[in-house]
């Protein structure tokens, strides 16, 4: 309803045609997801491969901090890439040691580090997946025949290569055309502005709703052909299983090959764990002189997070349940479009179906949660819908044979039996809701700005210090909120 | 009585036809090779498949449309017939009210069920505490307290060994004498039919035969169940 409002607004107004500065908007957006997914692709590769053919402690964790990206919330970690990219920061004090002129990290480049700092991670746990996908066998076959590295790359991973990346490339294309907190923090300007941005711009200083819509109405569009882009290739299924399987491999013992392998690993850390740790690190020390209303804010966006978990999970069980009865795919369609949908047309969309009936910004807390639940569902589904086929496979005939049905159904067989998904589907809405930096932006008014919210105008004020300590308490917001769902659905399963 | 009126079920190019019926009162095998249909029969009796044409009928009342949970029947499968999240009183207890919020009198009624098939004081259990015969045994005491009066089993006993799997069937043959319970089993193999079967009937070249007396049919074996035998 929402698009449908976005495009209807949007067809109307293209009369007026696009401003030059739109069509500037669409390339920057265009250029800068290309460039973004490239180098994360790039990135990945090396770090990817030194993690699929080395076994060491620790590698498990690190697995695990590369996903950790994906549930941070962005203005965290932009605070972070600040502190040590920025100007003051770690590395411009090194630069100046060494008599280099300060780089700023504001601008098309800032936004593209953030970009490659939330999708290196991802790109390299899917490509792990592909590396994984390489069977243990054709590595023992190769070592009979001696092939050594080159030989190895170019007949066994270079095609499990060329297979995975292009579907990775365009999640990551995808990913970065909807971005809107990173380009807000940290672009702007005629040289470095998203449709997304754009939109923002146009609803919040111009207050003109019709160019919103029309840029929305782009942005949609926008987001379609990459979903069709996406479809047709073959997608790596995301957080897999088998990321801990490690093949024997005989051809890679070389010290060279050790050494290069440790940089890629311990490069990929530093670049994760250093703007983290140094934003927490300083963020303790600080949390207490917090000011109330950030506390009041936190507040509001545990009970934003808490309120699209249980939404989302009770959505997406429903349409689990849906789709795996007869009642067929249109339901998964459903789900998988709002992939499509970005946070800012979501809002606008809204905006302007609420605004004939009441006052949108009175609602901006249950927008920005209907919204999350819009855009957690597709992983929600994804999480909740084969688990829910073995259930049916598994126990269907009994349950019936029973007479189970109805809400005695879903609290005895499938509560219980599908905790597990549903608490990391729970726990993944959570952590993004919470961690959301989106439609909140273009409707609240100041009693209502959730965490993240208050963060990005307490780093726009300058005022670091309370800004790292908020980003302390937002990360453990929305970490601790993933490990409490993930762990409760975990601890049930039987 | 059960009835089958001219049912017909496709699967693909797999037809099975079966016009008979099974009496009341009574143990009868349905007996055939893998694949042979007798499993697909019993889902259309239980409900689980619906029949291309035909009628499924019990003590002259039309079940063909009904649900499975509302048929006069109860079936233990192959596996699966216990959830493992739930302990072995509440999978139990589910026979008596499928919402589990049981009455003193239920409650008591179900751990009188656990008596009955030895399992006294284990139902706090959950099912992967049991063995595989005190499993079978816990699904029975369910399809004991659900008190409909036809009772299906689908082969659930072929995971066991020999000497468990003749106890079990002993026990079936005991409780259903005493309850009066109707049964009608699936099996492939002879031993089991001739241990407790009144009548057998048996499946092949996707037709039902009609049903025998257990005893001469051995003596005196049909041609399609000679080739079954070998």
């Amino acid at each position: 309803m929402p698009l449908l409002a976005v495009g209807w607004r949007g067809l109307a107004e293209a009369t007026t045609g696009l401003r030059p500065a739109d069509w500037a908007a669409l390339r920057f957006t265009l250029g800068q997801a290309a460039v973004s997914a490239a180098i994360s692709v790039a990135l990945a590769i090396p770090v990817a491969r030194a993690l699929a053919r080395r076994h060491f402690p620790g590698r498990g964790a690190i697995v695990l901090l590369l996903g950790a990206p994906f549930i941070l919330p962005v203005i965290v970690a932009v605070l972070g890439l600040v502190a040590v990219f920025g100007r003051g920061g770690v590395v411009n004090d090194a630069l100046g040691a060494l008599g280099i002129e300060a780089v700023s990290i504001y601008g098309p480049h800032g936004v593209v580090l953030a970009h490659v700092f939330f999708n290196m991670p991802l790109a390299t746990r899917l490509i792990l997946q592909g590396w994984a996908t390489i069977p243990g066998e054709r590595m023992r076959l190769a070592a009979s025949l001696s092939f050594g590295p080159a030989e190895t790359f170019r007949l066994l991973e270079w095609p499990m290569l060329r297979a995975v990346v292009p579907g990775i490339f365009t999640v990551i294309f995808l990913i970065c055309t909807t971005s809107f907190a990173v380009a807000l923090a940290l672009g702007g300007g005629p040289r470095a502005t998203t449709v997304e941005l754009a939109i923002y711009q146009a609803f919040r200083f111009d207050f003109d709703l019709s160019r919103a819509a029309l840029l929305g109405a782009l942005q949609l569009a926008l987001g379609a052909l990459a979903a069709l882009a996406a479809l047709r290739l073959s997608l790596p299924s995301g957080f897999g299983a088998g990321l801990d399987r490690v093949a024997q491999r005989w051809d890679s013992a070389s010290p060279g090959l050790r050494i290069q392998d440790a940089l890629a690993i311990l490069a990929a850390c530093l670049f994760l764990l250093l703007p983290m740790g140094l934003i927490l690190a300083e963020g303790a020390r600080h949390v207490v002189d917090l000011p109330g209303a950030v506390w009041a804010a936190a507040a509001r966006s545990l009970v934003l997070a808490l309120t699209a978990a249980v939404a989302t999970v009770a959505l997406a069980l429903a349409m689990a349940h849906a789709v795996t009865g007869q009642k067929g795919g249109w339901v998964e369609v459903a789900g998988t479009l709002s992939i499509a949908a970005s946070p800012l047309v979501l809002g606008t969309g809204l905006y302007i179906l609420l605004l004939p009936v009441a006052n949108p910004v009175a609602l901006a807390l249950p927008v920005t949660a209907f919204v999350n639940v819009v855009l957690a569902l597709p992983f929600a589904l994804r999480a909740l819908i084969p688990a829910m086929r073995d259930l049916q496979a598994d126990y269907g005939q009994l349950s019936a044979s029973l007479g189970l049905t109805g809400l005695t159904w879903l609290r005895l067989v499938a509560l219980p039996r599908l905790r597990r998904p549903a608490g990391f589907a729970a726990g993944l809405t959570a952590a993004l809701a919470a961690g959301d930096l989106g439609v909140i932006a273009l409707f609240a008014a100041p009693d209502q700005a959730t965490l993240p919210l208050v963060l990005y105008q307490l780093m726009g004020a300058y005022r670091m210090e309370e800004a790292k300590a908020a980003a302390l308490v937002l990360v453990a917001l929305s970490l601790g909120l993933f490990w409490l769902f993930e762990r409760g659905g975990r601890h049930a399963a039987t | 009585m059960l009835r089958l009126d001219g049912l017909r079920i496709d699967l693909g190019s797999f037809v099975l036809q079966a016009d008979t019926a099974f009496e009341a009162g009574r143990i009868t095998a349905l007996m055939g090779a893998s694949g042979s249909g007798k499993s697909t029969l019993l889902n259309a009796i239980a409900g689980f498949q619906a029949p291309t044409s035909g009628k499924v009928q019990i003590d002259g009342t039309d079940i063909t449309d009904l649900t499975p949970g509302d048929r006069p029947l109860s079936i233990l499968f192959q596996d699966q017939n216990l959830f493992p999240h739930l302990t072995l009183a509440d999978n139990v207890g589910l026979g008596l009210r499928s919402n589990l919020r049981l009455t003193r009198d239920e409650s008591a009624a179900r751990d009188g069920a656990l008596g009955r098939v030895g399992l006294s004081g284990l139902g706090g259990r959950l099912p992967r505490d049991l063995s595989g015969g005190q499993q079978s045994r816990a699904a029975l005491a369910r399809a004991l307290l659900r008190r409909r009066p036809w009772l299906l089993l689908d082969e659930p006993f072929s995971a066991l060994g020999p000497a468990l799997r003749a106890e079990m069937l002993d026990l079936v043959a005991e409780t259903a004498m005493s309850e009066g319970l109707s049964v009608l089993m699936v099996t492939h193999d002879p031993a089991d039919a001739r241990r407790i079967a009144d009548m057998t009937a048996v499946v092949a070249d996707g037709k039902v035969a009609k049903p025998q007396p257990t005893a001469a049919l051995f003596e005196n074996p049909t041609a399609a169940l000679r080739s079954y035998l070998g």
